[in-house]
């Protein structure tokens, strides 16, 4: 197996008695699509909020790039190259779309303690700004304020501001969430296309998507990890189907 | 319409280009007329016999800094801070306190009652240093919190501070200090109405100038950032605890050097500048006037303080006036006064 990019080891969080990620480990490979599936409730949220560091780990480590980071706060590990999209879209509502992929660029850029010159006419922030929107399909849609943005261009928009920070590691929750068809469809040719240049984790109910992109799949029911594959060997696996896939079939 | 023209409105707000432009003119030209008017105002009021204008405004000049300091956490950072009043009396107690040792009083010798406490060279910067770092440390104990708690705890340390100097009987308890006179500033006489005046008006012109700047700087968009969704902002990388600590002790300088002119242009400080209905009133004229714009807080200190001057003449409780204004204000004019004009630009 290849050099994993982030180790997470026996991560636990427990709320109260409810064991959200129970003993959980995970490897995400360089450049790979990793899926995390599951249903409702099964942790996966908190999973992301324990690697992104918005939650604190109870047990476990975390490693990324070799460097230990289960004690970093976010903000830390997002420099490190840890980027989020968030299940319930989170972006600047009052901004404008450019302008939210502009505090991306800035937030990487990592100097931020300027103040006169205005941001809006650097160059250096609206130009990288510009381009991620046409790499996620919003060329064109950079003067929109984002809350008046649809649904689906939210989405593509978080996943802009994501790789705006240059990120080693997408941590992505279900980005396709209330996304149409034909929606679901680009952001999948989205995430495809950046196999190989970024790691993604990725939480998905979709699982046509899932299938179509992950070059391995972490099946998690109730906190724990029951089965960890290539996506053929999790379709196949007997555990897998009574625990989850069952439902759907 | 000209290329330049439409770069400028394009990267503003495509969809309010027209409106945004027409209202550019028609804003520029107000300008004009409010700055032609407070310039003349001094000579003007003199001429009519109505030399109490003067103090009026430079009172409101006095107030508007401090509520454009506000503003500048509260409107554009997000930060309800409900002590802002602390910052504003510590800078007003640094001049008396310096005036009063420079007079002469019972305190501590060396190295007080020297000439320079009674120059405004002098004064104003320490009122200004002494401000910030009172907001540092109130800050950096108060970031740490948020929602609920942050308002709290700001106005908890305002009204610690505002007891703290009630039972200071060396500078007078309750009752305060008297200055002897106001502060030397070389080449200008600041005894005379006018001038001091002047210098309120140029001081809160070249801050709203500094203001704009800083508000469209790569600071100021971090600051907008926390407001908006200080969650994405640490999920981005920024460590936002910092951003808005030096947000926070900008606007504790600033309110300490109104708080300085305060104690000029009043001859005595008392602890009632630091009283929580001092905070109370700043932020009313914040939110009156319109949040997060740099106009809206000056607007709304002209407001407040003109009703109140107006209202006061004929009627004790004139605040009961005010409560309706405010009602109607937040139903009708969600961005006060300024933002219910400008409709949608968030440049002013
Ligand atoms: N802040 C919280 N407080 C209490 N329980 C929580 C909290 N967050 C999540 N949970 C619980 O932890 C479990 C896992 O939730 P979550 O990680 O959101 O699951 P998933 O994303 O897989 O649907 C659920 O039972 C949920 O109710
Ligand atoms: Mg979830």
């Amino acid at each position: 197996m290849a050099e994993a990019l982030l180790t997470a080891r026996r991560l636990t969080k427990a709320y109260g008695a409810l064991k959200a990620t129970d003993s959980l480990s995970l490897d995400v490979i360089h450049g790979e699509i990793h899926a995390v599936i599951g249903p409702n409730g099964a942790g996966k949220t908190t999973a992301i909020k324990q690697l992104s560091g918005e939650v604190a780990s109870d047990q476990g480590t975390i490693h990324l790039g070799g460097r230990d980071i289960t004690r970093q706060p976010m903000h830390e590990r997002a420099r490190l190259g840890l980027a989020r999209s968030f299940q319930i879209t989170s972006v600047f509502g009052g901004f404008t779309a450019e302008d939210n992929v502009a505090m991306a660029v800035q937030a990487h850029d990592g100097h931020s303690f300027r103040f006169w010159r205005r941001a809006r006419s650097e160059a250096a922030l609206r130009e990288p700004a510009r381009r991620t929107l046409e790499q996620v399909g919003l060329g064109g849609r950079g003067g929109v304020i984002a809350r008046n943005l649809a649904h689906g261009e939210q989405r593509q928009l978080e996943i802009a501001m994501a790789l705006a920070t240059d990120p080693s590691l997408l941590l992505l929750d279900e980005p396709m969430a209330g996304m149409g068809p034909d929606e679901a469809n680009r952001m999948v040719a989205l995430l495809g296309g950046l196999k190989g240049r970024v790691a993604i984790l990725l939480v998905e109910h979709d699982m046509d998507a899932v299938f179509a992109l992950a070059d391995r799949v972490t099946v998690l029911v109730s906190g724990r990890e029951v089965a960890t594959g290539s996506p053929d060997a999790i379709r196949a696996d007997p555990v897998v189907r009574q625990a989850y896939l069952g439902e759907d079939a | 319409m000209s290329d330049a023209s439409r770069t400028t409105a394009v990267s503003r707000a495509p969809a309010e280009g027209k409106a945004g432009r027409l209202e550019t003119g028609w804003r520029a030209a107000l300008l004009t007329c409010v700055a032609a008017a407070l310039l003349v105002l001094p000579p003007a009021a003199e001429a009519l016999d109505e030399a109490f204008l003067i103090g009026l405004f430079t009172r409101i000049f006095i107030f508007a800094l401090a509520a454009v300091s506000l503003d500048l956490i509260l409107g554009f950072g997000g930060m309800v801070s409900f002590g802002h009043s602390a910052y504003f009396g510590a800078g007003a107690y640094v001049v008396g306190i310096l005036s009063f040792h420079a007079a002469g009083g019972e305190a501590p010798a060396w190295p007080f009652s020297l000439p320079w406490m009674e120059s405004a060279v002098a004064a104003w910067p320490l009122a200004v240093a002494a401000a910030a770092l009172l907001a540092l440390l109130v800050g950096a104990v108060s970031l740490r919190t948020s929602g609920m708690y942050f308002i709290m705890i700001t106005l908890a340390f305002a009204q610690m501070l505002y007891y703290f100097f009630v039972s200071l009987e060396v500078y007078g308890g309750d009752d305060g200090l008297s200055i002897a006179g106001k502060n030397n500033l070389p080449g200008l006489d600041l005894e005379n109405e006018a001038s001091f005046y002047y210098l309120c008006l140029l001081i809160l012109v070249v801050f709203l100038l500094i203001g704009r700047r800083l508000v469209h700087s790569r600071f100021g968009m971090v600051l907008q950032g926390c407001k908006e969704n200080e969650q994405r902002m640490l999920a981005l990388g920024f460590p936002v605890y910092r951003y808005k600590l030096a947000a926070f002790v900008m606007a504790g300088a600033v309110a300490g050097l109104a708080g300085a002119l305060m104690a000029n242009y009043m001859g005595f400080v008392s602890p009632g500048l630091m009283h929580w209905t001092v905070s109370g009133e700043i932020m009313v004229m914040v939110i009156l006037g319109g949040m997060g714009t740099l106009a809206g807080p000056v607007i709304g200190a002209f407001v407040l303080l003109l009703l109140e001057e107006i209202l006061s003449a004929y009627m004790e409780h004139w605040m009961i006036v005010l409560g309706p204004v405010m009602v109607l204000v937040v139903l009708f004019a969600r961005r006060g006064i300024w933002g219910w004009f400008q409709r949608g630009d968030p440049d002013g």
